[in-house]
């Protein structure tokens, strides 16, 4: 197998508040290669974000990097210099952030924050940018480029912000892109075309990709392997279609339940049992989901089976749903 | 006859107008040649009319950019209109510059939730401050009396009591979407428009959320204008849906039938594009072609004609009007779909 474009090895990151630690994440270990598309999914508050802020080198000041490893190309994020990952950050790793409008500068024209980055970042030279910049407004599908170049980001609606910071991203021609929830403010017909666009990339350069959402038709559709996470931990991995076909941790099933898709009334659709647990408790069980868990065992409370880092596949449970039955599997 | 509805808007109207292209030397030389130049328009909201009965929940749909947050700011009387009439039961709206609007009786009778409940609540409010803020200033209540109304609102809501005292960057994001809502019903407003509330929150929330909206409709009789991405929530929670495509209205009708049957190939597009889980990606539709630009758009030519399959020469030669297709359904092309799709 070829190395990862990333390798995230057992990564632990608390935060300290006044009203104690919060473990927000433990133990996270995924991989993702070149070309592909890894989508992460899990509910509200359960560390997408911050494992993508851990690789990116941006976490708050009050937080810590307790355990683990981040290597792209060679070198760990983790204990790289700050002049490092500046380098790294842009030109190496890029990353669009879930809320856009706040992302982006208020009081600079958009087409000049994306002639900044190709500046900085693409060999483009200081005549060809603005036009460069013009041409990829247009490639996300934002029409009238030359005009909306000009506008300031409020002249512009939440999706066009969306896709400006879109155009950021690409512009810097990253091997790893991160794209927290890309399209959450996105009808579902520019949602293709923006989807399209990355893909396009990731095939042409081999570009990798972690796609955070919380869409699963989306991630059902777009990721090449997807990641679970839960409460912090990363619970399950597996390649798209056997995820879906054959869910095999408890919370997975719960969360492709909740997914409202034919289901011809509101009151069908289930909801999660339960809430995430508090982060900040001293003694969190080892499964965190075990409160909340329909087929937790005894041993839940008191060990976890560990996950393989390099693997393209991960199950942290004692007590997953029925596996697929012999020779079905692909 | 059908009964008064609560809302009605009547061609409506919303223009940005926008800086002359090129230098602005490069522009004086053309005054000088040519005369004084048109100022290009932007038409984010163009000729919209629609109602909204009570009791009713109409969806709001289409492409981003397309002015459904423009629409529902001029509904809530954030912005001024160029044109049209905005008519909530027997008062006219638009007689009343926004300016002023906040401190009028109709205020408390349209109440919204932001597209980011995050941002729209005050840094420096507790959940309990944010909830209080408009019963004290719209409904002028103080002292026990008001923090009952926080306390039920909140209930309502499904917002923990102890969860008051927290600010927004101590609650997570299904929480402070709760407090938005809860801020919003507080004061028990006719029409509730809502701005992608769910956009941000996972689909266990979400679930929650609408079904706490269904329950309020049930319990305060409440009317709803809500604007979203997620057709499956549309589909689920509303009576009827509007969709729209650069600024003009072009489908309405009962959500349901709408998104099984859709007359207008706008929408056709749209429900094709929807990801899902359940159903592989094979045979649909990509829209492509060239989208046509909303600053000065060709008043007698469809809007969806550069990206439209079914589009032909009449296309291009008249602006196609809102028609029924079957009862209480109306699409504006020229070759809307009217029987059921195979
Ligand atoms: N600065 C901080 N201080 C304290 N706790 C924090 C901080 N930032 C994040 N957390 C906590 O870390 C956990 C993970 O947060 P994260 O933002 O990664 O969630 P997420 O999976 O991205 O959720 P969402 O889908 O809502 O974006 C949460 O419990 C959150 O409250
Ligand atoms: N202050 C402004 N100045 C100039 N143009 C504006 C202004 N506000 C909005 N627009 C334009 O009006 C059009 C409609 O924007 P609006 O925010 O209503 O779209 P939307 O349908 O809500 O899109 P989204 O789904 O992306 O939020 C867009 O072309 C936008 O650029
Ligand atoms: S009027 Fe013509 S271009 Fe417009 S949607 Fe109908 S067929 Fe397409
Ligand atoms: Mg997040
Ligand atoms: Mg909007």
């Amino acid at each position: 197998m070829a190395a990862p474009a990333l390798l995230v090895d057992n990564l632990s990151v608390e935060f300290q508040t006044r009203s104690g630690v919060v473990k927000a994440l433990e133990g996270v270990s995924f991989n993702v290669a070149k070309g592909e598309t890894l989508a992460v999914v899990g509910e509200s508050g359960s560390g997408k974000s911050v494992t993508a802020y851990a690789v990116m080198g941006i976490l708050d000041a009050a937080a810590a990097v307790t355990s683990g490893r981040a290597v792209l190309g060679g070198l760990d994020l983790l204990a790289a210099s700050k002049e490092a990952m500046a380098e790294v950050r842009g030109r190496e790793v890029a990353m669009i952030f879930q809320n856009p409008r706040t992302a982006l500068n208020p009081i600079r024209r958009v087409g000049d924050q994306i002639a900044d980055v190709l500046l900085r970042h693409a060999n483009v030279t200081p005549n060809a940018a603005p036009r460069e910049a013009i041409k990829l407004l247009e490639t996300v599908g934002i029409t009238d480029p030359v005009r909306r170049a000009k506008a300031y980001p409020f002249e512009l609606s939440g999706g066009m912000c969306q896709r400006v910071m879109i155009a950021i991203a690409l512009a810097a021609q990253p091997s790893l892109l991160i794209a927290d929830e890309p399209t959450t403010g996105l009808d579902v017909t520019t949602q293709a075309i923006i989807m399209d666009i990355i893909a396009e990339r990731a095939s042409a350069t081999g570009m990798a990709t972690i796609f955070i959402t919380h869409d699963l038709g989306l991630a059902a559709e777009r990721a090449d392997r997807i990641v679970v996470m839960h409460a912090g931990h990363v619970v399950e991995a597996q390649r798209t279609r056997d995820l879906f076909a054959h869910p095999r941790h408890p919370y997975t099933q719960a969360l492709i339940a909740a997914t409202p898709g034919h289901t011809s009334r509101l009151a069908e659709l289930s909801t999660i049992g339960g809430n995430l647990p508090d982060l900040r408790a001293a003694k969190l069980p080892a499964c965190r989901y075990a409160a909340r868990c329909p087929r937790k065992l005894a041993i839940c409370d008191s060990s976890l089976p560990s996950i393989d880092p390099t693997a393209p596949e991960a199950l942290a449970c004692h007590n997953p749903v029925s596996s697929p039955p012999m020779g079905e599997a692909a | 006859m059908k009964p008064e509805p609560l809302l009605d808007v009547a061609e409506l109207s919303k223009r940005y107008a926008l800086q002359p292209s090129g230098s602005p030397i490069a522009r004086a030389i053309r005054r000088l040649r040519h005369g004084p130049e048109a100022v290009p328009k932007l038409h984010a909201v163009d000729d919209v009319s629609f109602t909204i009965g009570r009791g009713e929940t109409v969806g709001l749909v289409g492409e981003s950019g397309c002015g459904k947050s423009t629409l529902v700011r001029l509904i809530a009387r954030l912005i001024d209109g160029n044109e049209g009439s905005i008519r909530l039961g027997a008062s006219e709206l638009t007689h009343i510059p926004a300016k002023r609007f906040a401190s009028v009786d109709e205020r408390v009778k349209i109440q919204m939730v932001f597209q980011d409940a995050g941002e729209s609540i005050n840094p420096r409010y507790t959940a309990s401050d944010a909830i209080s803020d408009p019963l004290r200033r719209l409904r002028g209540l103080s002292g026990d009396a008001l923090r009952s109304k926080v306390e039920e609102a909140a209930t309502r809501c499904g917002l923990p009591l102890e969860l008051l005292s927290r600010y927004p960057h101590q609650l997570s994001g299904g929480q402070r979407a709760r407090v938005g809502i809860a801020r919003a019903i507080a004061v028990e407003p006719e029409l509730l428009i809502l701005d992608e509330p769910t956009a941000a929150l996972d689909v266990s929330v979400q679930v929650v959320i609408l079904q706490l909206l269904e329950k309020l409709k049930v319990e305060l009789g409440m009317s709803y204008l809500f604007v979203s991405h997620d057709l499956n929530v549309v589909r689920l929670l509303c009576d009827r849906v509007l969709v729209m495509y650069l600024g003009k209205i072009v489908e309405s009708g009962p959500a349901r039938e709408v998104f099984a049957n859709p007359a207008h190939p706008y929408t056709r597009a749209l429900v094709d594009a929807v990801p899902d889980a359940k159903r592989p990606p094979s045979g649909r539709v990509r829209l492509s072609g060239e989208i046509a630009s909303p600053i000065d758009p060709d008043p007698n030519t469809c809007r969806f004609v550069g990206r439209c399959p079914k589009a032909e020469s009449l296309c291009r030669q008249a602006m196609p009007r809102l028609q029924p297709v079957r009862p209480g359904h109306q699409a504006a092309c020229h070759f809307s779909s009217s029987g059921p799709q195979t």
